[in-house]
């Protein structure tokens, strides 16, 4: 597991629900085709309401055009990110898009677990709510080992809850390294 | 100390006396469901992790239900189609229900009700949120990613966090113009859309034992737009003459015991419950009925795995009876099922689907259609800024297929009385005359 995760943020409210991390229309593309699953990084966020995406001025794209990478890769959100339907397009479409950590206040289950057990990001919890502080276009470091989160832009330092009982499966990879490690199932 | 039914269930599974909430223990699967939007997925990953010609657990206990993206001439959706019977020829699956054939079924979650796949004290997964649904039958039910369900193709087992449980008892009765729809609604806008967020929703009390199965799905369903893990009700004689039509397989009874410990407990008075709607653009943006009766409407949606069951239609038809809808008005049936009794079910010697062809309205074919918008040409997907009201499960932005329309979420009784008007209407004086 790395130590460190830089780059720039990219703000959402409460109740970022699953049809606008990846409306439900493009929920038909490969995620496994190295080619076909680039659409769903030009389409990740893209179902996000206008003023909501990117705080705090809003109306900012996630991707550019045709580019299937965003040029944000920690997102900071509210309470009850991911909430809605199971597709794991979700955490997939973050990831494809260079997604590489969020910190929300609070998760919907499935979305939380898909993105543990998938290995997508690390979905970190805030222990004070961001949504406010930091704005999009921000310069962050999270660092793994202190649980910090440092605002490199505003120069203001966080602390973030614990990654607690999923550790292990984060450490591992995804839930079938985790099982690989623990015997449950055969190593291959 | 005492376990609630879930606990029990899930100890069961994990081969333990008992469990706590927090614990985090494996379970043995029943079922697994998956279906057109998300096997794919599922395969793949199924297939990289246990090499390509691994066979999945236990044949009889996987179930592969396309619903979702199936009346389109979307390529990828199609093509989506025939990788889920690839698999299922490579495995050799019994339990599949092939689009275009006399065995397709639709909508999954009732499919599995209807097939006999949901049995008291059993644990089901699937690739989809509203998997909550099977909990109506006494059984732990839930909703997983691709990830997960590759995990139990592969070793019939998965981890679980024990959620702690909450208790919503209803007692009394339940007006005559209030629906399932309307309860979960009610209650979903007192907790919130996090409001039970990994935590089971248990519904007891006699006003829950007295709905029927379809209604009880209605209420499971629902759970996750609250942030339900699970939504559970124990199994009663209604549930058991509706499992025993469909399947002579065994299953067991689980009952929580009186000292249970619950996060939460509320007690609801059944006969003060009324009509409500959900606003735009969340579950839990609960008004009554009678405060939104202002608000003009576009279109009418009946239909999907919450609103598009026989007593949906029933309940819509009953009031469309003889009369013109007076805006576009789509009617859904979740599964073939459904769709055969509106040919045979009659009100007044008129079957429901003369009254609903002859009260204007448009019938689609049993699928997921455009309760989550779909592919662009889906049967009733919202369009530019269009004002909807719908029997479906959520109203989030966009959620219907477009960005600027606006969904209330609300009964088939509601959604039928506002069909015949164009406004959000109550249904309560359609329903008692």
């Amino acid at each position: 597991m790395k130590k460190i995760i830089e780059g720039l943020a990219y703000v959402l409210g409460n109740d970022v629900d699953t049809d606008q991390i990846i409306p439900a229309e493009h929920l038909v593309y490969s995620l496994s085709d190295p080619e076909e699953k680039k659409n769903y990084g030009k389409f990740a966020l893209t179902g996000v309401p206008g003023e909501q995406a990117g705080l705090p001025d809003g109306n900012v794209s996630f991707t550019e055009g045709d580019n299937f990478e965003s040029k944000y890769s920690i997102i900071i959100g509210g309470k009850n990110f991911g909430c809605g339907s199971s597709r794991e397009h979700a955490p997939a479409c973050m990831e494809i898009a260079g997604v590489r950590a969020v910190i929300a206040q609070s998760y919907a289950r499935i979305f939380y677990r898909n993105s543990v057990d998938g290995g997508f990001f690390i979905p970190f919890e805030c222990i004070t709510r961001l949504v406010e502080e930091i704005k999009t276009g921000d310069d962050l470091k999270i660092d793994l080992v202190a649980n910090t989160l440092a605002n490199k832009t505003q120069n203001k330092m966080y602390d973030l809850k614990s990654l607690g009982e999923v550790i292990d499966i984060i450490e591992a990879g995804n839930i079938f390294e985790y099982a690989r490690k623990t015997g449950m199932i055969a190593s291959s | 100390m005492g376990m609630t039914i879930t606990e029990k269930i899930l100890a069961a599974h994990a081969g333990k006396d008992s469990v706590v909430p927090g614990d985090n223990i494996w379970v043995d699967v029943d079922v697994l469901m998956t279906h057109d939007v998300c096997g794919p997925g599922t395969f793949a990953i199924f297939k990289k992790q246990f090499g390509e010609n691994a066979k999945v657990w236990d044949r009889d206990k996987v179930v592969i239900i396309p619903d979702h993206f199936i009346f389109t001439e979307d390529t990828h959706a199609n093509r989506n189609i025939d990788i889920l019977r690839q698999f299922v020829k490579e495995q050799d699956l019994p339990h599949y229900y092939d689009v275009g054939t006399d065995n397709y079924k639709g909508v999954c979650h009732l499919a599995l009700a209807q097939e006999g796949f949901n049995r008291p004290g059993e644990i089901l997964f699937g690739t989809d949120s509203h998997t909550s649904t099977s909990g109506a039958f006494g059984m732990f039910s839930t909703g997983i990613g691709n990830t997960d369900a590759a995990f139990i193709l592969g070793t019939g087992k998965i981890w679980v966090k024990v959620p702690e449980s909450m208790c919503f008892e209803f007692t009394g009765k339940f007006p005559d113009h209030v629906m399932a729809k309307d309860v979960i609604l009610n209650v979903i806008g007192d907790i919130g859309v996090d409001g039970a967020t990994y935590r089971s929703m248990e519904w007891r009390g006699d006003a829950v034992m007295s709905l029927s199965m379809e209604e009880r799905m209605t209420l499971c369903n629902m759970a996750i737009e609250a942030g339900g893990k699970n939504g559970i009700i124990e199994a009663d004689e209604v549930t058991t003459d509706y499992v025993r039509q469909r399947t002579d397989r065994p299953y067991k009874i689980y009952h929580s015991d009186e000292d249970a410990k619950y996060f939460f407990k509320k007690t609801y008075n059944a006969s003060e419950m009324e009509s409500i709607v959900a606003k735009p653009h969340s579950p839990d943006n609960k008004a009554k009925v009678s405060e939104c009766e202002d608000v003009k409407l576009d279109r009418a949606y009946i239909g999907s795995c919450t609103g598009g069951k026989l007593t949906d239609f029933m309940a819509a038809a009953k009031l469309l009876k003889g009369k013109k809808v007076q805006i576009d008005t789509f009617i859904v049936p979740a599964t073939r099922e459904v769709e055969e009794d509106l040919h045979k079910e009659k009100i007044g010697g008129e079957t429901l689907v003369d009254i609903f062809k002859n009260a204007g309205a448009y019938l689609g074919d049993p699928s997921c259609a455009a309760c989550l918008g779909g592919p662009k040409d889906t049967f009733g997907r919202a369009k530019d800024n269009q004002v909807v009201i719908s029997t479906t499960n959520r109203n989030f932005p966009g959620r219907m297929g477009s960005k600027q329309s606006h969904v209330y979420l609300a009964s088939p009784y509601t959604a039928a009385a506002s069909a015949l008007t164009g406004h959000i209407t109550n249904p309560a004086e359609f329903v008692n005359n």
